[in-house]
Parts: structure tokens; C-alpha cells; sequence
């Protein structure tokens, strides 16, 4: 590493440290800090109340509805992503262009009008509402209506991680398996998918983590039911608000942790399989 | 007729790729599809093997319709350009991989299929590397799992997308000695495609010609090469020195110096005079025949190269016998007369 | 022309198999999922009519909620523009312990829920909090103000900065920078004249996700903002309210004028960027 930098390259050392300690300051204040916060105040009072607070039953309702909606969209998004995928690195079709902007378009909307569409069609007042509420099918404030905005909030990420890596990867090989026989599905399962075994996996790390994590879009739909509706963010905005802080931070501490392991699992996969992978940022 | 296309077009968008391609190949012919870069060669190998669907025309193999058949269906091997390896499997488990993907009644037994894999990788003269994933292989050996790969199939016919291109001189020169090898004990009807004459004129049985999407000429090497039909396959087939000159009473005249006529000659006038390097008289002193000049004399290679700048315009490489190279030296004067030439009308 | 010839010259015919069900499935779920309910958002503010969508845009609290909403978001993605370039720079260029962590952690902001880092973000910078009370004497407020809102919109916006530049920093040809130093540039001269313009189109794409995700969001600012009607109240909130008080066309008219404003701004930020970019070529 230390060859990398020529002389000409070289800054004086005042400056480098300069800008180093600057990076390393703005770098602690903004996103160390609130790291730190929040296992601070969740294990304000000792590890009793912390775990007292997370064996609470509507934490525990919470937990569960959490996993189960990132079981549902997630799984979803992936099948939506290999076929979108597919279907778009695989064959030339007019109006391609405008499929991939609107497969990317949800990465531009803001969390909350990702929830308040679906109370427009499914809401009290919403064009299917009423028609739904005749035969007693509730969108909105129900799990249906947690699922769907979570589904539209993280539909681009396996999608986006498969598109450009199965662009460049091309298809001579897919084209090579059909030339010896092998159907489609052979073809999927033994030529495709390990060849992007390991951006699929980076995909769907980044649509769990976000679908986990989704506070914006499943606050306007899930109408915050302690138990029921609410989600793990969600949990944490109605404890915040009744001024429960520990459990609060307590709930968002697990929260933090999932963040954590995470984002060691993705430098870990870009470590590995940066040639595997997209170049696909995280946005 | 064992492989029978006829009238194929194809367009990409709105260009035209093919049009109106007739061609057919015998069983057991070795046949190779020449011509510059984008003349459709590879797309029409694409289109016999079901890699592409024509706009309309015809492609039988034994009476039946291929086009009527999906690709994996058809039963011809195709060796890709760049190989297309699967790069997570052995070269074994890529030679078996046609053999496995079989529906269950056809597909042999396990150990049927180990004994044909390390039949064929013997074949190709690669015992010991079954185990070899491809980025552990060299562009020759890859070329040759390829091989493999495409012949555990049985094929119909094999198709060869350039099949030298990503190799560097010499494993090519190997490997084409060593293709034309096989291709006599396995007698398999092959296609290639390729854009290097010199490649074409050593391996293939027949010739297809293709430029801008059409066939130019069809026929051996030797017709090809002796006898072409245009300007462009003269000028494709080896090098080439064209001349301006005039057509007068089946002789060409080239700056007062006759010129004898190969092939037919076009009506008295104006018109392109086409001649090999190796066949221009090189002489000193006045008289007819083009004045030029010697820039430099190269004496590297089995002939001695001179290169002539012509007087007013262009240069041309003669070549002539080394041992005649000593008479010459740069800044000599020279008159430069073709012994023979081909002459086609001004277009 | 038959339908059949028609169709050919929509899908161009290949040898591998799945276009229909795959291409079908794709265009269903994307209608069911973001078609249909972005045509609702299109659609239904013009309900009660177009004095109605006026009435809701011009309301004095309307107004201020987009201005904290798109003012907060440049502010705070100007501050990661200076900052970002610099933490992209000292990434890719120094080597120093914990480097790699650093490099790892820059992604936190993506992973971290946003309602976590709102309420922690909430905690430090209320009155009695970390950094809250270092201000408090000084009669500075941060939490339940705009600025407030601003670091909120800090947090958020911090990675795209720094990951739109370090591939270009990367890559940058180190001859360029040789080239500068061997013709007598110095090293400001060098930076200013050879690196800040090759990275600048990078700085303005990083800028432009930075501000349109900040823009838009919510569970990081709302516990912080304080949500004071004109004051720190912003416009994804004011949509929550207009919801709750089940005026889903007034709703939907501040979600589709924050979508519009949203983009034409970024389709200036991309003319600018290309047009910087072109430039530099």
C-alpha cells in the first residue's frame, strides 16, 4: 500500500493528518454517535430492564411481524428481480428503457408516498376501498397493507444488483447450454444462477436490511395497532412517543445490531466477490 | 443435400445482414464462411445452428426443416467464439453437460457418460485436466474443452465461430493442423467462420465468400484463388496491387507497357488493372512501365520486399527473389511493369 | 401486417426460452406494485377539484413545509458535498489505522432504520442531550428547529457523496497528477485545477441522490424536527396529517408537487452534471 502514492501524488504530511482528523471528526459526529446512542440509552439502566424490555409481548409482536413481512416481500422481490432480469439481460424488446427507469423509480420516492398510494386505492376512501370493505378485506391498517408498502419500497434492489452484472456477463453461456440440449430451466438453475450466486446474495442482504428496517412507507399504511400492526420501527416510534425510552432504544438496539451485521456481511461479500458483483452501489 | 440454405435474409432492425444467402454443404465437407467484419458470417453460423431466426428463407439438414426446430433441439454442436465455458464447472463437468442435460430414457448411465467424457477429452489431448476449472486452462486448451464439449452431443454438424481468433500465432498454427486432423477421423460436416484468408485458404474443402451480407463467390481455395470473380475477392484472397490502366484490344496498358489479360477482359477503355506483388518486373533505366523509385529494399523473409513510391502518387511492396535484391538500392530509379494482371471495369 | 409480423418487430426473436413468462410477470407485478398506485397519486388530487389542489399547494402551511423540506435537503446536501469529498479523498488516498472500518461503516446510514437514527439523533441533540446540552447555554436550540431537521438530513445523505466519488478517485490516472507536478504545478495548483474538475461530476450525481433522498425523508427527521406547524414541520409529515384527516386529495396533491418539484430539479442536476461532464472531455 505504500507504494501506491508517487512523490508527485504525495501531500505534505500537516495536510494529510489535517484532513484525516477532519474526515475521522465529521466521520464520529455524524454517524458514530448516534450508533453509540442508541446502546447507550438502551442499557441505561442495566441489562435487566434492556431484556425485561425486548420479552415484552407486544415487542415480541413486533419482532415477529417484522420477520414475517420481510419473509413475504422479500422473497417477492427476489423472483421479481430474476425475472425482471431475465427477461431484460436475455432478449431485445421495445420499451426497454422505460422498464428499467420504472423498476428503478421507487428508489426516488419518497418512503411516504410509498404508503399513501395504497391508502389512495385501498383506504377507507380509496378507489378498491370500498368495494374491498363489502366482502371485509382490509388493506389498510392491517399486515396486507404493511407488506405491499414494503414490497414497492425495496422492489429495485435484487433487480438492480442482477441487471447490470447479467448485462456483462452476456449470453454466449446460456446461448451454449441450448446448443446441447439443456431446457430453460436446466439452463437457469445450473448455468445462470451460479454465476450470480453472489450478487442474487448481496441483493437480497440489501432488500432484508431495508425491508427490516422500513419506518416511512409502513407508518402511513399500518395504522401503528400495538401487537399487530406495528413493526419493529414502528414499535419504536410508539414507545419513543409514550416517552418509554429505554424500551425504545432497547427494541432499537436489536434494530442496530441486524444494521451491523449487515453491513459486515456486505463488505465481506464486496471483499470476496468484487468481480461477481455489480458495480452497483447501495442506494 | 445434406445442409440445404436457401434465400435467407436477415435484418438487425433496419440493416440488413443477410440477404439472400444461398449455400449448401456436402456430408463430411469442411467449409468456411470468409469475409471482413461485418459481412454476416457469424450470423448466418448463428442462424444454422438456431442461435438466430432468419426474416424469411429456408435452412434443411437431410430433407427436414432446422428452422422448425429449437435450438436444443437441432443436435449441432457450436464452439463460440470466446468459448463460452460454464467458468463454475470442471472441463469434465462441462463436457458432460450436454450428455446430462438428455431426458432421462436417452441419457446414458454414469459411467457411460465418465467414459465418454474422458474418451473425448483424450481425443483432444486433454487427459489429466478433467478436473481443471476454465480460468486454470490456457486459450488453447479452453478452445479444445470447447471442442469437447460440443462433440459429446454427436452433432449433425459442428459449427466453429472463428475458432482461432483469441489464440496467439503459433497455438494457431498448432491447433489448425491439429483441426483439420480431426476433422478427417471424425469426418464430420464442419462450418467455420473467420475473417483470415490465409486460415481459409489452408483448411477448408470449399470457400463461401461473404461480403455485406451476400455471397461473393463459392468454390475451392484454388478457384478462389486463381480464379476469382471480382475485384474484391482478388483483392481479399492475398495481397493485391491495383493499378489504373486502359483496356485496349484485350491488353491492359499500364503507362505505355502491355500487359497481358488473365481471365476476361472488359471493353476497350479505362478501367482497374489488379496484379500480385510477386508477379511485377522490377527494371532500371528508361522505357515503359510505371517510373517510381526505390524508398527502401527489405530483406527480411524468404523474398526481398521493395518498396517503390510511385512517381506522382501512392507506393507500392514488390516482391521479388531475394537474390535479385543486391541490384538494387534506395533512391534508384525504377520502371515497374506487372507480368500478368486481372482487370476489372472502374466502378 | 399481421399481428405476428407486428409483434416480431417489437420482440426481436431469440434462441433461449422465457421471454413470455418472465417479461409477463415483470410487467404485472411492476403494474400491480407501481403503476397502478403512481397513477392514484397522479389522479386523485384533482378530485375536488383543481381550487381544491390550489387551496391545499398555496396554504401558508403547505408552503413552509416544502420550503424546510427542499431547503433542509440542499443545506444538508451541500454540507456532505465539502465533507463527503473529503472523506472520499482520505479513503482512497491515506492509509491509516482503522481505514477499512471506516470504509465499512461510511454505509451505515443505508442499513440503520431510519426510525433508530431518529430517535438517537433526537436524543443527542435535545436540550438535555449529548451534544444538546453543549449548546443549551448559549440559548441554541437544535432539536425542534430546522436545523435540526438539517442534521437529520445530514445522517441520511452522508454515504452517496462519498460512494459516487471514490471509484472515480480510484481510477484516476495518477500520469495526470505526475504530469501536473512535472510541469511546475503545485500541489494546490495540482488539486484545484487537475483533480477537483475530474471528480466534479461525481461530487454533483452524489449531491443529487444525497438531496433527493433527503427531500423525501421521514423517520430520521420526525423525532428530531419537533413538527411545530410552519416552523420544523416537514412535507412527507404534512402528508401523514392530511391522511389522518382522511383528505387523501389534499394528501396526494402535497405527494405529487414534492414528486414533481422533486423532479425537475433532478433533471437540471443532470443536465448540469452531463453538461460539466462534457466539458471536462
Amino acid at each position: 500500500m505504500s507504494d501506491r502514492r508517487s512523490a508527485a501524488k504525495r501531500d505534505p504530511s500537516w495536510l494529510a493528518g489535517a484532513l484525516i482528523a477532519l474526515a475521522v471528526l465529521y466521520f464520529v459526529l455524524v454517524l458514530l454517535l448516534p450508533l453509540v446512542t442508541v446502546f447507550a440509552e438502551a442499557l441505561r439502566r442495566g441489562f435487566g430492564e434492556y431484556f425485561a424490555a425486548l420479552q415484552e409481548p407486544d415487542a415480541l409482536a413486533a419482532i415477529r411481524l417484522t420477520l414475517l413481512v420481510a419473509a413475504i416481500a422479500v422473497p417477492l422481490n427476489t423472483v421479481f428481480g430474476l425475472a425482471a432480469a431475465w427477461a431484460v439481460t436475455k432478449f431485445q424488446f421495445w420499451g426497454k428503457s422505460a422498464l428499467l427507469t420504472l423498476i428503478d423509480l421507487p428508489f426516488s420516492i419518497s418512503p411516504v408516498i410509498s404508503g399513501l398510494v395504497f391508502v389512495l386505492l385501498y383506504g377507507a376512501r380509496g378507489w378498491f376501498g370500498p368495494l374491498l370493505d363489502q366482502y371485509d378485506i382490509h388493506v389498510i391498517f392491517s399486515v396486507t397493507g404493511v407488506v405491499l408498502a414494503t414490497v414497492l419500497v425495496t422492489l429495485p434492489f435484487v433487480a438492480r444488483e442482477l441487471i447490470p452484472l447479467m448485462q456483462a456477463q452476456g449470453s454466449d453461456e446460456e446461448a451454449a447450454a441450448a446448443t446441447l440440449g439443456a431446457s430453460g430451466w436446466r439452463t437457469f438453475f445450473l448455468v445462470t444462477l451460479p454465476n450470480i450466486k453472489w450478487a442474487l446474495m448481496y441483493g437480497v442482504l440489501l432488500c432484508t436490511a431495508r425491508a427490516m428496517g422500513e419506518f416511512g412507507a409502513v407508518a402511513v399504511v399500518s395504522g401503528h395497532i400495538r401487537g399487530e400492526t406495528a413493526t419493529m420501527p414502528l414499535h419504536v416510534e410508539i414507545l419513543y412517543n409514550e416517552y418509554s425510552f429505554v424500551a425504545a432504544f432497547a427494541v432499537a438496539s436489536l434494530l442496530a445490531l441486524f444494521a451491523l451485521v449487515t453491513l459486515a456481511v456486505k463488505s465481506l461479500l464486496e471483499a470476496r466477490f468484487a468481480q461477481q458483483l455489480a458495480a452497483q452501489r447501495w442506494r | 443435400m445434406p445442409l440445404d440454405i436457401s434465400n435467407v435474409r436477415k435484418n438487425f432492425s433496419a440493416t440488413p445482414v443477410l440477404r439472400d444467402v444461398s449455400l449448401f454443404a456436402e456430408d463430411g465437407e469442411f467449409l468456411a464462411l470468409l469475409g471482413p467484419s461485418g459481412s454476416g458470417k457469424t450470423t448466418l453460423l448463428r442462424v444454422i445452428a438456431g442461435l438466430e431466426q432468419p426474416d424469411s428463407g429456408a435452412v434443411r439438414f437431410q430433407g427436414e426443416d432446422l428452422l422448425a426446430q429449437p435450438v436444443r433441439e437441432r443436435r449441432i454442436g457450436f464452439v463460440f467464439q470466446h468459448y463460452a465455458l460454464f467458468r463454475h464447472m470442471t472441463a469434465a463437468q462441462n463436457v458432460a453437460f450436454g450428455l446430462n442435460a438428455k431426458p432421462a430414457k436417452q441419457r446414458p448411465s454414469r459411467s457411460e457418460i465418465r467414459k465418454r467424457v474422458s474418451d473425448l477429452l483424450h481425443l483432444v489431448q486433454l487427459s489429466g485436466l478433467e478436473n481443471r476449472y476454465p480460468s486454470q486452462l490456457s486459450g488453447g486448451q479452453r478452445q479444445r474443452v470447447a471442442l469437447a464439449r460440443a462433440l459429446a452431443i454427436e452433432p449433425r454438424i459442428l459449427l466453429l465461430d472463428e475458432p482461432f481468433g483469441a489464440l496467439d500465432a503459433k497455438v494457431r498454427r498448432e491447433l489448425r493442423r491439429w483441426l483439420r486432423d480431426l476433422h478427417e477421423r471424425t469426418g464430420l460436416t464442419t462450418i467455420f467462420v473467420t475473417h483470415d484468408q490465409e486460415e481459409a485458404l489452408d483448411l477448408a474443402d470449399r470457400i463461401a465468400l461473404l461480403r455485406d451480407g451476400a455471397l461473393e463467390q463459392v468454390g475451392t481455395p484454388e478457384e478462389l484463388y486463381h480464379e476469382p470473380g471480382s475485384a474484391f475477392v482478388f483483392e481479399f484472397l492475398g495481397d493485391s496491387v491495383r493499378l489504373p490502366c486502359t483496356v485496349n484490344g484485350g491488353v491492359a496498358v499500364i503507362a505505355d507497357a502491355p500487359v497481358p489479360i488473365i481471365g476476361a477482359a472488359p471493353a476497350n477503355g479505362p478501367a482497374f488493372a489488379y496484379a500480385r506483388p510477386d508477379a511485377i518486373n522490377v527494371e532500371i533505366g528508361p522505357g515503359p512501365g510505371l517510373p517510381a523509385h526505390v524508398r527502401n529494399v527489405i530483406l527480411a523473409g524468404p523474398d526481398a520486399r521493395l518498396d517503390c513510391a510511385i512517381d506522382g502518387d501512392g507506393a507500392i511492396d514488390v516482391r521479388i527473389p531475394a537474390e535479385e535484391a543486391a541490384k538494387f538500392s534506395p533512391r534508384d530509379r525504377v520502371r515497374l511493369t506487372p507480368r500478368t494482371v486481372r482487370v476489372w471495369p472502374v466502378t | 401486417m399481421t399481428a405476428a409480423s407486428r409483434l416480431r418487430r417489437l420482440v426481436e426473436p431469440s434462441a433461449l426460452p422465457g421471454l413470455g413468462p418472465t417479461l409477463g410477470f415483470t410487467l404485472v407485478y411492476l403494474s400491480f406494485f407501481v403503476l397502478l398506485p403512481l397513477s392514484a397519486l397522479a389522479l386523485r388530487p384533482w378530485e375536488l377539484g383543481f381550487d381544491h389542489v390550489r387551496d391545499v399547494l398555496t396554504s401558508e402551511r403547505t408552503l413552509a413545509a416544502l420550503q424546510l423540506s427542499f431547503g433542509a435537503a440542499f443545506l444538508a446536501a451541500c454540507i456532505n458535498a465539502v465533507f463527503g469529498t473529503i472523506v472520499a479523498w482520505v479513503l482512497v488516498r491515506y492509509d491509516f489505522p482503522g481505514r477499512r472500518l471506516l470504509d465499512a461503516f461510511i454505509d451505515l446510514p443505508f442499513a440503520l432504520p431510519t426510525a433508530v437514527a431518529g430517535i438517537a439523533l433526537a436524543a443527542i441533540y435535545a436540550p438535555n442531550g449529548l451534544v444538546g446540552a453543549l449548546f443549551a447555554p448559549y440559548d441554541i436550540r437544535i432539536a425542534f428547529t430546522p436545523l435540526g431537521v438539517m442534521i437529520a438530513l445530514i445522517f441520511v445523505g452522508f454515504p452517496f457523496v462519498v460512494r459516487s466519488i471514490q471509484p472515480v478517485l480510484e481510477d484516476f490516472e495518477t500520469e495526470a497528477e505526475e504530469a501536473a507536478a512535472t510541469l511546475g504545478a503545485n500541489r494546490l495548483q495540482t488539486i484545484h485545477r487537475v483533480i477537483l474538475p475530474a471528480i466534479t461530476p461525481s461530487i454533483l450525481a452524489g449531491f443529487s441522490l444525497a438531496f433527493a433522498r433527503a427531500v423525501g425523508e421521514y423517520g430520521s427527521v420526525i423525532f428530531i424536527a419537533g413538527n411545530i406547524p410552519m416552523v420544523s414541520e416537514i412535507a412527507p409529515l404534512l402528508i401523514v396529517i392530511r391522511l389522518e384527516e382522511f383528505d387523501y386529495a389534499g394528501a396526494a396533491a402535497v405527494g405529487l408537487i414534492m414528486l414533481s418539484i422533486s423532479f425537475v430539479l433532478l433533471l437540471l442536476l443532470n443536465a448540469l452534471q452531463s453538461h460539466i461532464a462534457r466539458r471536462g472531455r
